[in-house]
């Protein structure tokens, strides 16, 4: 038999039938809601007097438009309101199971499925979302549809598609201290550009891949898109199999057995063929910062803003001007002499414990800059939330002058009241640098969790791997997780805490030694 | 949908790169629960000089001159010519949605993000790949008095000097574009082959198939 890549098998796994054109039918497993994109599908599945073909394929949840403070009063503004209340609604009519605004399991649905063990290896999995590809990190082919879509998979439990290409993105080498897997990818999009994966699946492969938590190979995958590939993959090893285990929607006994026999299997073989390849030296990634509308204007922290008059395409140098007049800079300025008003740390880039637990450890004993106006941090579900103020990081951020919120989407595309107002320029760990993207005329900048944190602290950008950017007095060791073992009594809650520690951004030899 | 067959029509250019979806229909107007009427909105950033919100009178709002789409000789264009990865970003419909409400029926680009390229199909628009050196022609030629007449039959743009410029499109998103098919109507044929895979699935991989969800 032919060596195949893990997208084919897990594209082979799924085919109910095909065309000669090479349309193919092929069958999901997994079908995740939101309150923004399923509002005119269901409509759609009531006018033509359909229901949905499985429903227990589908899970739930608010996040986009949820308010993240005051949840107590309900959603005031109204319209927002209507969405969240029709999502309800159409749950209950068609029997699938939400995880309501007050639910504590609730979340940003790319946090939820990985730690609910909804998603799972070998599935295929799609949202009306397309940060969908964050589930790709468990050998799972995952991707963003529209409502159409989201329409088609209620009605048929199937979607028509073709076949996209092969690429692999292979990361060997040992990553720097202080350079996170959001450095990673943000650097991936840096050299391919925003277009690079277009018409592709990107797997993420190598010794730095491996050497990353469940958590930071899910940030990797989340940002595949930015890349323009709909769908990012990691292979399934032991850190897939040991983050799942226990997980409340994960099979047990002899199924969990049967199915972890099967998970093995989902790698590429040796000698498949890929249409593309990418190689990048894991050791020379630096900690990435943007500075433009497009997460492909990506910078070191240790770079200077470039001048459009060098680059020879016009219509990236057009890009160029505007991107700089839009994000109020000039070329030559260092990155770290960029002054920042807010700060966010949150969405389905960087909202789980590991994220928080980075950033805390940054904050620990210091305060918020003075120029600081508003620095947020948003976890990513009510379980990653309550996880966190069991290890107390909510004191750490409270103290140094964060906002502690709950869970959802927020200040990543700012649907609810959290948004940056004109001008306001933000250090955020989001995944777009899009123009108004966080606010009508607001300014982004992306970055990990520990830079975030760094910026919040010194009011500006500074290079987390300098000593003048460490916290003054000594910090503890990261995270043993004493709270790991911290039980859950929800019924359905996570009882799995996070298997990697702080240090996750380390390759897994070099935690050990630490721990 | 709409069927699709010819559009002839004048043509606005959008000459951006990395249009994404939050610009073509920014997040406030996706609280809306409805299909239809986005197309005030499109592009809100860029058009009106103000910050738009949902419900907002749009006729009442200061128009953007310099935005392509509120020069007058552009009023009424159908055919949009943008630069490459056109659509990347969010998954939302409601930009597809937004350029059909505006009266938008054909797109021409260098390249178009997949999600966004995908959900055109299921709205009536025809989005047309095009080399970027015939798309810089394009732009250089657009203008008052450019009109475009886009051919789905024969895959065929014919400029007003008589140039013909041909296109490719998937053969099957060709034929549901040309009958404005219905796609979970067709996928439907299918229900016993459905069947049939979820049985062996079930068999070969039961924990994909929870009695609870």
């Amino acid at each position: 038999m032919a060596a195949k890549t893990l997208y084919d098998k897990l594209w082979d796994d799924h085919v109910v039938h095909s065309e000669p054109d090479g349309s193919t039918l092929i069958y999901i497993d997994r079908h995740l809601i939101h309150e923004v994109t399923s509002p005119q599908a269901f409509e759609g599945l009531r006018l033509a007097g359909r229901k949905p073909w499985r429903v227990t394929a589908n899970l739930a949840t608010a996040d986009h438009n949820v308010p993240t403070v005051g949840r107590e009063h309900g959603i005031d503004d109204p319209i927002s309101r209507l969405q969240v209340e029709t999502l309800d609604q159409n749950c209950a009519d068609f029997g699938i199971t939400e995880f309501g605004m007050n639910d504590e399991r609730q979340g940003i649905v790319h946090v939820i499925g990985p730690e609910q063990g909804a998603t799972l290896p070998g599935m295929t999995i799609v949202c009306g979302d397309s940060h969908t590809s964050t589930h790709g990190a468990f050998g799972a082919l995952a991707f963003g549809i529209g409502t159409s879509e989201v329409e088609h998979v209620l009605a048929t439990q199937c979607l028509v598609q073709k076949k996209a290409k092969n690429m692999l993105v292979r990361m060997e080498g040992q990553l720097g201290l202080g350079v996170t897997a959001k450095d990673i990818i943000l650097a991936v999009i840096g050299k391919i550009g925003t277009a690079g994966g277009t018409g592709y699946t990107i797997e993420f492969a190598g010794s730095a891949i491996r050497g990353l938590s469940m958590e930071g190979r899910m940030t990797i995958c989340n940002m595949a898109i930015e890349a323009g590939a709909r769908a990012g993959l990691v292979a399934v090893d032991d850190v897939t199999i040991d983050y799942l285990k226990d997980r409340p929607y994960a099979p047990k006994g002899d199924s969990w057995e049967k199915a972890v026999a099967a998970w093995r299997h989902l790698h590429s073989d040796d000698g498949a063929v890929f249409d593309k390849v990418v190689e990048i030296d894991a050791a020379e990634i630096k900690p990435q910062v943007t500075w433009g509308t497009s997460p492909e204007m990506v910078l070191s922290v240790d770079a200077t803003i470039p001048d459009p008059a060098a680059e020879k395409d016009p219509v990236k140098r057009e890009s160029m001007r505007r991107a700089l007049k839009y994000m109020d800079l000039k070329p030559g300025t260092a990155v770290t002499d960029i002054h920042v008003d807010k700060v966010f740390i949150g969405s389905c880039t960087n909202a789980r414990i590991e994220d928080l637990r980075a950033a805390a450890e940054v904050v620990r004993g210091h305060k918020l800059a003075s120029t600081i106006k508003q620095a947020l941090v948003v976890p990513g579900s009510g379980l990653v939330k309550r996880q966190a103020e069991q290890e107390g990081l909510d004191q750490i951020f409270r103290e140094a002058g964060f906002e502690w919120r709950e869970p959802g989407c927020s200040m990543c595309l700012a649907m609810n009241a959290d948004r940056l107002e004109p001008g306001e320029r933000c250090a955020s760990t989001s995944n777009r640098n899009f123009e108004g993207r966080q606010g009508y005329g607001g300014r982004t900048h992306l970055v990990s969790p520990a830079m975030a944190a760094a910026a919040a602290i010194h009011g500006h950008f500074v290079d987390i791997r300098q000593k003048s950017a460490a916290p003054a007095e000594p910090r503890k060791a990261p995270t043993k997780t004493a709270t790991s073992k911290t039980q859950s009594t929800a019924g359905a809650a996570s009882k799995k805490p996070d298997p990697a520690s702080a240090s996750r951004n380390q390759p897994a030899r070099k935690r050990k030694s630490e721990q | 949908m709409k069927p699709f067959r010819r559009v002839t029509s004048r043509v606005a250019p959008l000459d951006r790169a990395n249009v994404d979806t939050d610009a073509i229909i920014p997040k406030q107007f996706l609280k809306s629960i409805r299909r239809s009427g986005f197309g005030p909105y499109l592009f809100d950033e860029w058009r009106y000089l103000d910050r738009g919100e949902p419900g907002m009178d749009c006729s009442q709002r200061p128009l953007n001159p310099d935005f392509v789409l509120n020069q007058p000789c552009y009023y009424g264009a159908r055919i949009l010519l943008a630069r490459e990865n056109f659509g990347c970003g969010s998954s939302r419909e409601h930009a597809p949605w937004a350029l059909e409400d505006y009266g938008f029926r054909v797109i021409i680009a260098p390249s178009f993000a997949d999600i966004f390229y995908n959900n055109c199909f299921k709205n009536g628009i025809l989005p047309v790949v095009l080399d970027a050196k015939i798309v810089d022609k394009l732009f250089a030629q657009a203008g008052p008095g450019f009109d475009l007449s886009v051919d789905l039959p024969t895959q065929t743009i014919t400029t007003p000097y008589g140039e013909k410029i041909h296109f490719e499109i998937d053969p099957a998103r060709k034929y549901r574009l040309l009958h404005g098919l219905d796609d979970i109507g067709l996928t439907l044929e299918h229900a016993d082959e459905i069947r049939a895979y979820e049985e062996r699935r079930r068999e070969s991989a039961p924990w994909l198939f929870p009695e609870y969800a």
